[in-house]
C-alpha cells in the first residue's frame, strides 16, 4: 500500500482527536467531578505510558532501570524536561558502554 | 497579544530542545522501519506526537490495512481529546473558532502540561507561539535522526528510545512530589498499566494506556474532588 496514504489516515485521525473536541466543545464544565477526572487525567495517561515501557525503551533491561532510576532523581530535584530526558539516555549508554 | 506570543515562544523553548533529542530517536526508528527520511520528516510534521507515531510506523512496517492504522492512532491519541476538552475550559474568550481549528493541531502531551499550567487563560497568541519550536524541534530532530541512523552505531541509537519517557518522568515528578492526589492518580494508572502488561498481555499498548489512565482518573476523582479554583 501506498506510504502516503497510510500517513494521510495516521495524520487525519490524529489531527480529528485533537480538532473536534477543541473547537465544538465550549460550555463551561460545572461538575467537581469531571473537572477532577480532566485535572488528574494526564498525569495517568503519562504514567500509564511510561510504566511498564521505560524497561524495554533501551533493549537491555540493566541500562533502562539505571536510566530510570537517574530519571526520577534528576526529576526529583525539578530540573528541565531536557536535562531529565539527556541524564536518562546518557546514564542508559554509560550502563552500556562500561558493563 | 505579541507579549503572549513571545511567552509562547519562551515557555515553548524546553519543549523544542526535548522533542529536538527525542525525535532525534524516532527519525532512527523510521529508517530501520525503511521508511526514507523524507517520509519519517513528513510523518513529524503531519502528526506531532510521539507514541502513535512510534505505533504508526509499527503499522506501515507490518504492512497493516488503513482500517488498522486508523484504530491505532485513535487509541493512543485518544487521550488528546481529553487534553483538548480540559483545553477549552482554559481558552480565553477571544479564542475563536478558526483559531482553535488551526491551534488544535499542536495540543501534544507537553504543550498541553504547560498551556494548563498557567495561571491565567490562554489566547490563541500564546497557544501558537507555544507550538512554534516544539514543532521545529520535533520535525529538525526526526530528519537528523533519520539521516544520521546509518552513521550512529548501534549501542548509542539502542539507548536513545529512553529519551521519551524520560521526559515524561520530568513532566509527572515535580508535581507528585507537591500533591498527593497526583501523586496517587500516577502510581495507580502505573500499577494497572503494569497489570496489563503481565496478566493480559493480549490487550493492545494503547488500548490497556487508556483503561488504565481512566481507571486512575476516576477513581483520584472520587477520592480526591478537585475544588474549581484549584484547577484553573
Amino acid at each position: 500500500m501506498s506510504l502516503i496514504l497510510y500517513i494521510a489516515v495516521m495524520a487525519g485521525v490524529t489531527y480529528l482527536v485533537r480538532m473536534i473536541p477543541f473547537t465544538l466543545f465550549r460550555k463551561e464544565i460545572k461538575s467537581v467531578f469531571l473537572q477532577s477526572v480532566l485535572f488528574y487525567l494526564p498525569y495517568a495517561v503519562l504514567s500509564a505510558m511510561t510504566v511498564p515501557a521505560i524497561f524495554y525503551s533501551t533493549g537491555n533491561l540493566g541500562s533502562a532501570l539505571i536510566g530510570t532510576a537517574v530519571a526520577l532523581a534528576v526529576a526529583f530535584f525539578n530540573k528541565p524536561l531536557i536535562v531529565v530526558a539527556l541524564a536518562a539516555a546518557l546514564s542508559a549508554l554509560s550502563f552500556d558502554f562500561f558493563l | 497579544m505579541r507579549k503572549d506570543f513571545s511567552k509562547g515562544i519562551f515557555d515553548g523553548l524546553p519543549i523544542g530542545l526535548g522533542y529536538f533529542s527525542v525525535s532525534i530517536g524516532f527519525g532512527i526508528l523510521a529508517v530501520h522501519q525503511n521508511i526514507s527520511a523524507f517520509f519519517a520528516w513528513l510523518i513529524s510534521a503531519t502528526n506531532l506526537t510521539s507514541a502513535g507515531q512510534a505505533a504508526g510506523v509499527g503499522v506501515i512496517a507490518a504492512g497493516g490495512t488503513l482500517i488498522e492504522m486508523a484504530l491505532t492512532q485513535l487509541i493512543i491519541n485518544l487521550r488528546y481529546s481529553l487534553m483538548a476538552l480540559s483545553l477549552t475550559q482554559k481558552a480565553d474568550r477571544n479564542f475563536s473558532t478558526l483559531k482553535r481549528i488551526f491551534l488544535s493541531f499542536g495540543i501534544t502531551d507537553e504543550i498541553y502540561a504547560v498551556a494548563i499550567s498557567q495561571k491565567e487563560k490562554i489566547s490563541a497568541s500564546y497557544m501558537a507561539g507555544l507550538i512554534v519550536l516544539p514543532f521545529l524541534g520535533w520535525t529538525s530532530g526526526t530528519l537528523l535522526g533519520a539521516l544520521s541512523s546509518k552513521i550512529l552505531p548501534e549501542m548509542i541509537s539502542a539507548n536513545m528510545g529512553i529519551l521519551l519517557y524520560g521526559m515524561f518522568i520530568a513532566i509527572v515528578i515535580p508535581p507528585a512530589k507537591k500533591c498527593k492526589p497526583i501523586r496517587f492518580a500516577a502510581l495507580v494508572a502505573a500499577g494497572i498499566s503494569i497489570l496489563f502488561h503481565f496478566a493480559l498481555p493480549f490487550i493492545s499498548t494503547g488500548f490497556a494506556i487508556i483503561l488504565s489512565a481512566l481507571f486512575a482518573s476516576v477513581l483520584s476523582a472520587f477520592r480526591y474532588p478537585i475544588h474549581k479554583e484549584e484547577t484553573k
